[in-house]
């Protein structure tokens, strides 16, 4: 033990041993410090304020040198109640809940929320296939913006900046067509039971198509950073290893299932919102480790913008049919369109309720105040989301709001993998292995 | 129908919306063959492959295109190894609790969705524990991910998955007291005042039946 007493770092005896405390500027002493001790084994606490950890993740790590003998996720710093909350809310308003779960990709959590809630209603045929196009093409920006910060993060994590500047100016693109469409960059509400909150405004299909070239021109300057470049192969290839004996006992979907060869995608298997009628592939690599995930997840991008494409061509031709179920006990009165200080109820509809219908008024109250009701029963649906199969399971017991609301989230079970992937690597390699995962905490804690 | 009031109305034709939220237990009634799509075909599968088929399961409901297996706790384990190595149901989606505070002696259930990734196909195991009893074998053995997502349902529902490696909360403090999602569990919240008019917190608003 040292005599001198480091004011940033501490440290104290208790029985598990001598406990380290670390505040930054410190390593020198600390390391002549740990350096006295005869200690093998030392337990690291990793985050949760850790800028590597992908959010507020906490890994305990024990290590043996630099060697991980053992890794625990701790989780639970993101909890937000949104399940239970979602009870408290009717169907309509739980949308505005669940988009907030996993934050890089609200439009999935919409979807998959919105698809459960149509199947108990048992309007699923009913959606209009305009609404079911825009779902998509929503649905695949979202993927375009999420695996952006999967790529840019994971970058940057492993010491790669210039990657991580390149994928936010993409995806700021992509949320300025979130922009455009649904008057919101994050947490839309804008996938609705039945349809979708509003028809794109007028003139954005140019727009997009605009957006969607600029894309695809400026995914080439990540891909020539990070495809074979030697670096950035030696900090992740062969990296974080898990079979697909390993995905499956421990549920794991996505790009980290799709790495092993299996070409598992929900999109392909259980075709939702009309993915059957689209045109793409299922990308997957057999490395089965960090580099491979990160391949995938570049060229996912480009079957995303082919999606795109298609979505453009039938919205062109569908323009002006509906976005929402016609049945008008479920379908939201009330129509969205820009005033003067912004977006708001439409004046045409204020003034049908106000001055000219009082059925509609009441019909409108009715909606809006109770919601409709959800015949009783269970069901799950899942969406392929960025990060794996994003499930929902509802029950309804016959009333105007959610009886259980739960998420099955792909960040979740995705993270449980952390310690298949990790131990026994060196300490350096979590953090690829983490990043390849790409867990969301909002997602995971929920 | 002499629950129609006045206006035709059911119920106690209250609209006030603070006669409070009538809750309804869960139905009891089993489907009957044949179920439709494979669901027959898994059912019959899994009968072969398991002799106990009938005593073990309580129930097949064949709902909105989805087939639930409710499955007598003791025998999860050993249908679930049947599920997942006969029947090729590799995957587990994790268990997401439900509480039916009224559904007696029967309060907790657990719900499983499986997967199956060589066939395509996806059932869902359902078991239902008393409140006063809430024990369900682990299935962390048969998939692995279930770790978590037991933990999870244990966290927010109390229920105690016996054979857990490590049966601890895992999304709220450690030293949390009660099962947050549970139906006797408060929502909690504050009045909030908005230009002079307070409006109160969500489980002591209105509920519409």
């Amino acid at each position: 033990m040292n005599t001198f007493t480091d004011p940033y770092a501490s440290s104290r005896e208790t029985t598990e041993g001598t406990v380290f405390s670390v505040t930054g500027g410190d390593w020198d002493s600390l390391v002549t410090e740990i350096g006295a001790t005869k200690e093998e084994r030392v337990v690291v606490n990793m985050g949760p304020q850790h800028p590597s950890t992908h959010g507020v993740l906490r890994l305990v790590l024990e290590l043996e040198g630099e060697t991980v003998k053992e890794v625990r996720c701790g989780i639970g710093y993101l909890h937000t109640g949104i399940e239970k909350n979602a009870e408290f809310r009717s169907w309509t308003q739980g949308v505005t809940f669940v988009t907030r779960m996993d934050y890089l990709a609200p439009l999935f959590n919409e979807t998959a929320y919105c698809l459960g809630v149509e199947k108990l209603l048992g309007i699923t045929n009913d959606v209009p296939e305009r609404a079911s196009v825009i779902r998509v093409m929503m649905m695949e920006f979202n993927r375009i913006s999420s695996h952006m910060v999967a790529l840019g993060t994971g970058a940057l994590e492993l010491g790669a900046l210039t990657p991580m500047i390149f994928c936010f100016r993409e995806r700021e693109k992509v949320l300025d067509v979130f922009e455009n469409i649904s008057g919101l960059r994050m947490n839309m509400a804008y996938i609705r039971p039945g349809g979708v909150a509003q028809d794109l405004p007028a003139g954005s299909l140019p727009k997009i198509r605009e957006t969607v070239k600029e894309l695809r021109r400026d995914f080439k300057d990540n891909e020539k950073l990070l495809i074979g470049n030697t670096i950035w192969m030696k900090r992740t290839e062969g990296i974080g290893y898990l079979d697909l004996a390993g995905c499956t006992t421990l549920g794991v979907t996505g790009p980290v299932l799709r790495s092993t060869g299996m070409p598992w995608d929900l999109r392909k298997t259980a075709p939702y919102c009309g993915y059957e009628n689209y045109e793409f592939d299922v990308i997957t690599a057999t490395s089965a480790d960090v580099y491979g995930r990160f391949l995938i997840r570049m060229a996912e991008l480009e079957q995303s913008l082919r999606i795109i494409d298609q979505c453009i061509d039938k919205l062109e031709l569908s323009e002006g049919q509906p976005v929402m179920v016609a049945d008008k006990k479920i379908a939201w009165p009330a129509q969205l369109a820009l005033g003067g200080d912004g977006m708001g109820n439409s004046l045409d509809h204020i003034r049908e309720i106000m001055g000219e219908s009082m059925e509609s008024l009441i019909h409108h109250f009715k909606l809006v105040t109770e919601g409709f009701r959800v015949p009783a029963g269970q069901v799950y649906t899942a969406v392929e989301s960025p990060r794996g199969e994003l499930g929902v399971h509802l029950v309804s017991d016959g009333g105007t709001k959610p009886y259980r609301v739960h998420f099955r989230e792909p960040s979740f079970n995705n993270l449980q993998s952390t310690a298949a992937m990790c131990e026994g690597s060196l300490i350096a390699d979590i953090i690829g292995a983490v990043a390849s995962i790409d867990p969301v905490m909002g997602g995971v804690d929920r | 129908m002499n629950d129609k009031g006045m206006f035709g109305a059911p119920g106690t034709g209250d609209t006030s919306g603070f006669g409070g939220l009538v809750r309804i237990p869960a139905s009891t009634g089993s489907s009957q063959r044949p179920y439709g799509s494979y669901f027959d075909e898994v059912a019959d599968d899994l009968e072969r492959a398991y002799p106990d088929f009938a005593d073990a399961i309580e129930r097949v409901v064949v709902d909105r295109g989805e087939l639930t297996l409710y499955i007598k706790r003791e025998r999860l384990v050993d249908v679930a190894l049947v599920l997942r190595d006969k029947l090729l149901f590799e995957m587990c989606l994790g268990v997401s609790g439900v509480h039916y505070p009224t559904d007696t002696n029967r309060e907790l259930h657990a719900v499983y969705p499986l997967l199956s990734l060589t066939k395509n196909q996806r059932v869902r195991m359902e078991v239902c524990v008393p409140d006063s009893d809430p024990h369900v074998p682990s299935l962390v053995e048969v998939w692995a991910g279930n770790n978590w997502n037991e933990r999870e349902t244990f966290d927010m529902f109390g229920i105690i998955f016996d054979g857990h490696p490590g049966l601890t909360r895992i999304l709220m403090p450690d030293d949390w007291r009660g099962h947050p999602q549970r139906k006797d569990y408060p929502l909690g919240g504050i009045p909030v005042e908005y230009k002079g008019a307070t409006i109160a917190p969500p489980d002591e608003r209105r509920s519409y039946r």
